[in-house]
């Protein structure tokens, strides 16, 4: 059992937001290969997620970690109806980029350019930051993001209102709630539980 | 998996106040794998097969702080629910009263970023408390401080502050999904009561 964290000095941290793949390191040990019985592999959900230092130490704790996974899954890439990935993943960014995940944001950036194909427009929503002018649907997913994201939470009427106008529905406005709420679960533990790493 | 899967009723449908046949209902159930596994991530964090490094009373209380951080009334009561006492409680609140803040603030590593820097409070409960808390809990609650408000200002010593007052890696980690989780579940109940509220007004 550890007793102390695990240091990494002289280690290079991203200081900016970006597209770039980073690595991240753990502050903890995740649980070595060996020691992996069913419940942690079920928790893991997919076996190559047992490469991955974030996922081998979330682990230790595997019901929630499934559960997790499986939330996480159905909010992005449940595609019957409802938000386009795409946006999902903008709301997954605009999240990241407001707490500060440099990680989360790196990842999710990534996949709403790709989804998207509007890369300038991620691009100036990492350099930017949540107040960059992207057009009225984005402003509006963004914003919506934003608020979920404070704490407090200040997502009210206004938000429905504005997404309402951009062409959202019920069930569209439902996905950039759970996108954004969902990151505010991701981020938390990214940020907490080690640091990312250039390269 | 127990057998409460199926008998708990809904957490994020009982405090959004979405009723059975209602279009928030509707909705919810175009992602079922999301809302029947937000619901297993509540009882695998506060009906636990196995406690594991963290006691049930420890998750309540936690759970009853982070509610309060986040000014959510309802679910500060739903998560008192499974406190030791009434005196545990006034405790707590008493807590939350002083670990008010605004989030998200804090720092980003040294460069382009340091503009956006936004300082703000770290928080430790109060010497009164202390001694009623205990060391754990004194510490899980200064950690759940950290990431409801400001998780870009973690560190290593964080961690290692939870190490010393006894939280185990494991426990250290169910405590980070827990506090996590609850960020996610307040959003989620928040968003939805709010767009409930405009479906009713005849959207």
């Amino acid at each position: 059992m550890a007793e102390t964290v695990i240091a990494y000095p002289g280690h290079a941290e991203p200081s900016a937001f970006t597209r770039a793949e980073l690595d991240w390191l753990p502050w903890l040990p995740p649980l070595p290969a060996e020691d992996l019985t069913d419940r942690h592999w079920a928790g893991l959900v997919d076996a190559a997620r047992a490469k991955s230092a974030y996922f081998m130490l979330l682990a230790r704790d595997p019901d929630i970690l499934g559960a997790r996974t499986r939330t996480d899954k159905d909010i992005f890439y449940n595609t019957s109806g409802g938000l386009p990935r795409a946006e999902r993943e903008l709301a997954a960014t605009a999240a990241s980029r407001f707490n500060g995940c440099i990680y989360c944001a790196s990842v999710h950036a990534r996949f709403a350019a790709h989804h998207s194909k509007r890369e300038a427009d991620i691009d100036r929503l990492l350099a930017l930051g949540v107040g960059a002018d992207l057009d009225a649907r984005w402003n509006a997913i963004v914003a919506a993001s934003v608020a979920l994201s404070e704490t407090p939470v200040t997502f009210g009427p206004a938000h429905v209102a504005a997404l309402r106008a951009a062409g959202l529905d019920a069930l569209q406005i439902a996905d950039v709630i759970h996108a954004a709420a969902f990151f505010n679960w991701a981020n938390r533990l990214m940020l907490t539980l080690g640091v990312p790493s250039v390269g | 998996m127990t057998a409460s899967v199926t008998d708990a009723p809904d957490v994020i449908d009982l405090l959004a106040g979405v009723s059975p046949g209602s279009p928030l209902d509707a909705i919810r159930a175009e992602r079922p794998q999301a809302r029947q596994n937000a619901q297993a991530s509540f009882l695998a964090l506060f009906q636990p097969a196995d406690e594991g490094d963290a006691t049930r009373a420890e998750r309540y209380a936690v759970a009853t702080f982070v509610a309060g951080l986040h000014r959510q009334p309802d679910l500060v009561a739903f998560y008192a629910k499974g406190l030791a006492d009434a005196g545990q409680e006034r405790l707590i609140a008493a807590e939350i009263a002083r670990a008010a803040a605004h989030g998200p603030y804090g720092h980003y590593p040294a460069g382009p970023l340091s503009a956006e820097d936004q300082p703000g409070p770290a928080f430790l409960v109060s010497e009164a408390s202390l001694p009623a808390l205990g060391p754990r809990l004194s510490a899980a609650f200064a950690h759940a401080h950290l990431l409801v408000f400001h998780p870009r200002d973690a560190a290593p010593g964080a961690l290692q502050n939870l190490l010393d007052a006894g939280w185990s890696a494991t426990g250290i980690v169910t405590l980070s999904q827990l506090v996590s989780f609850l960020a996610f579940q307040i959003r989620v109940v928040a968003g939805l009561r709010t767009l409930a509220a405009t479906l009713a007004g005849g959207a």
